[in-house]
């Protein structure tokens, strides 16, 4: 039961970052049908830049809201340097442009940074909590919260603000939005600049438990894929379910079959949804048209 | 029809006499190294730009299928003592067979969903390959013997250099003839408005699982042939990094262009090597000049090339 309980609460926090990774696929994927596969990067980069700044002697607050600032700027560049001047051409070269990018970050990383791991304390002590057998890490308690606390705020901003229901509006018929008076490059923009947010604070958040480099968004960033695929591509609420389903399935992977499978687990969960669902747990099923 | 025959005839002619005269600026060992490189990735993209331009079905997990035909020549040769030919057609038909498994679910999938599922077989893969060291030799890769045909050993990068090219100029033949088949019409019409050939009825699924087969076929022919010409395998092989690299090559050549692939290896393989001189900025330099060609070239090197000359000739596009 003990055992168990580790398991879950390893699971979930690593499913709460695959979540806000996977939201940024999806907010993205929404505003403009693009795979964005440099979302790793931006967690990457909000990590990298609050565990400098904090070495530095910055703050964590004003640490953690400078990493966030620039992680957006990146988004910004990327959305209007790389992705704009594209928006006609194929998938598969969007998917190149992309992956373009987040060769190009790492690069960027390595030159402004270096390839050394970078540690970041835990946000409120070391001192793990005692639930029921097993233990808790504080930071646990932070990635969770955080991440709950960023899911919320999305909430309410799709639906209550005029803005998020603009965005909304635009995933859903980009040239009737446009009609309607939505500035739809705008749009476009905005949720670059959101999906770098979430990326940062989930690269801050998780940075005192796994540490970070300049490759660490690699794997973060294909679980967040396989997250908001796993939900159905565009679904935000299937890629917080995603998250937390591959986060969960791993941890128990991990812990009763075979640790070194670990990252092969959210594959196969994946690919078995996939054979039987072609669109994801709750993706919306496409028509097609000649 | 006259005038395509003579393109394709021209263009295999242009390549054989490229690939025979290049050598005569072959300095030392080291370019035939990266030449035979060039040769092999060009062999795979031939076939990966198959799938890809021509049955409009993204693969990013094409670099594991590699990964399996190298270590079934690596295990087969070394392990289980058989000869090199049939270890490598031992890894072929298996790989055939696994794509030929994998090919129905997946290839029901569309765009994004498909890139995952390829992703996701392709990283599967790769960790098993990481895993089974009992197997495999594990992160740390394993030593394979060289090539051993008919009692005649290949040593040198030399001898490597015209098995290449002979094999690509095959390899290329065999694509153009398909491109220009019944098979190849039928998956063009099936890329270009799916539902619409199979209304006119085309199976245009049977044709794409064809062309997944083939292409993971090819990758793991070549795969073997690198294990032998390498002498030594890593999962590395397998990796998403190697799978993105071979769609790259496709994409920048031009999808649905077999020449342009051709091109598209031979400049991102040699690329690095250039690169290599700039040391931090290799990574920077690599994914810019990746973003840079797909904005402003988002067809295409060679397509666009060709587009540019006839406009330049004012001949009609």
């Amino acid at each position: 039961m003990a055992e168990l309980l580790q398991y879950l609460f390893a699971g979930l926090t690593s499913g709460a970052i695959y979540a806000l990774a996977g939201l940024g696929f999806a907010i993205i994927y929404n505003a403009s049908h693009v795979i964005n596969f440099a979302q790793g990067e931006f967690i990457m980069i909000g990590g990298m830049a609050t565990a400098t700044l904090t070495a530095a002697g910055v703050p964590l607050p004003a640490a953690a809201l400078a990493a966030m600032a620039l992680t957006m700027l990146v988004g910004v560049a990327l959305e209007k340097f790389a992705i704009e001047p594209a928006r006609d051409a194929d998938v598969v070269t969007i998917i190149i442009i992309t992956i373009g990018a987040s060769i190009f970050l790492r690069g960027a990383a390595q030159l402004v940074w270096d390839k050394e791991f970078h540690a970041l304390a835990p946000f409120s002590g070391e001192d793990p909590i005692r639930v029921l057998g097993a233990t808790l890490m504080p930071q646990s308690l932070w990635v969770v919260g955080v991440a709950m606390a960023v899911i919320a705020g999305l909430w309410w901003f799709f639906n209550r603000t005029l803005f998020g229901k603009a965005m909304l509006a635009t995933s859903f018929n980009r040239l009737a939005a446009q009609l309607m008076g939505i500035g739809v490059k705008k749009v476009l923009m905005v949720s670059f600049a959101l999906s770098a947010a979430l990326g940062a604070i989930g690269g801050i958040v998780v940075t005192p438990i796994a540490f970070t480099n300049y490759e660490a968004g690699i794997m973060l960033g294909l679980k967040g894929f396989s997250a908001a695929v796993l939900g159905g591509l565009g679904n935000g609420m299937g890629a917080v379910v995603g998250g937390l389903i591959v986060g969960v399935a791993e941890a128990l992977g991990a812990g009763y079959v075979s640790s070194a499978y670990k990252d092969a687990i959210a594959f196969v969960i994946i690919l078995f949804v996939l054979f039987f669902m072609p669109n994801g747990l709750f993706g919306k099923k496409g028509v097609d048209r000649v | 029809m006259a005038k395509l025959m003579k393109a394709r005839t021209g263009g295999m002619a242009l390549l054989a006499l490229v690939m025979a005269v290049s050598p005569l600026g072959f300095a030392n060992a080291y370019y035939y190294d990266v030449a035979v490189g060039a040769l092999f990735n060009a062999m795979i993209c031939v076939g990966l730009n198959l799938l890809i331009g021509y049955g409009g079905q993204i693969s990013l997990g094409h670099g594991a299928f590699f990964a399996l035909g190298a270590y079934a020549s690596a295990i087969g040769t070394s392990r289980w003592g058989l000869p090199p030919l049939a270890a490598l057609a031992g890894g072929g038909a298996l790989v055939g067979l696994l794509a030929f498994a994998l090919a129905r679910p997946i290839l029901r999938l569309k765009g994004h969903y498909l890139a995952m599922a390829t992703l996701g077989v392709g990283m599967i893969i790769y960790i098993v390959l990481k895993t089974e060291a009992q197997w495999t030799g594990g992160p740390d890769g394993v030593g394979v013997d060289p090539l051993t045909l008919a009692g005649f050993t290949l040593a040198t990068d030399r001898q490597w250099y015209w098995l290449g090219a002979g094999l690509l100029l095959l390899v290329v033949w065999l694509a153009l003839n398909l491109v220009e088949s019944p098979v190849g019409r039928a998956l063009r019409a099936g890329h270009g408005a799916q539902v619409g050939a199979e209304v006119v009825g085309v199976d245009t699924s049977h044709y794409k699982v064809l062309m997944f087969v083939v292409s993971a076929v090819v990758a793991s022919v070549v795969g073997s042939l690198f294990a032998h010409k390498n002498g030594f395998i890593t999962p590395d092989i397998a990796g998403f990094h190697h799978s993105i690299e071979l769609v790259t090559m496709v994409v920048l050549g031009g999808m649905a262009s077999i020449f342009g692939s051709v091109l598209g290896a031979l400049l991102l393989t040699v690329l690095p090597q250039m690169l290599a001189g700039f040391d931090d900025y290799e990574a920077m330099i690599f994914g810019a000049i990746m973003m840079g060609t797909m904005i402003f070239l988002p067809k295409g090197l060679l397509p666009s090339l060709i587009a540019l000359i006839r406009k330049k000739r004012g001949a009609k596009p």
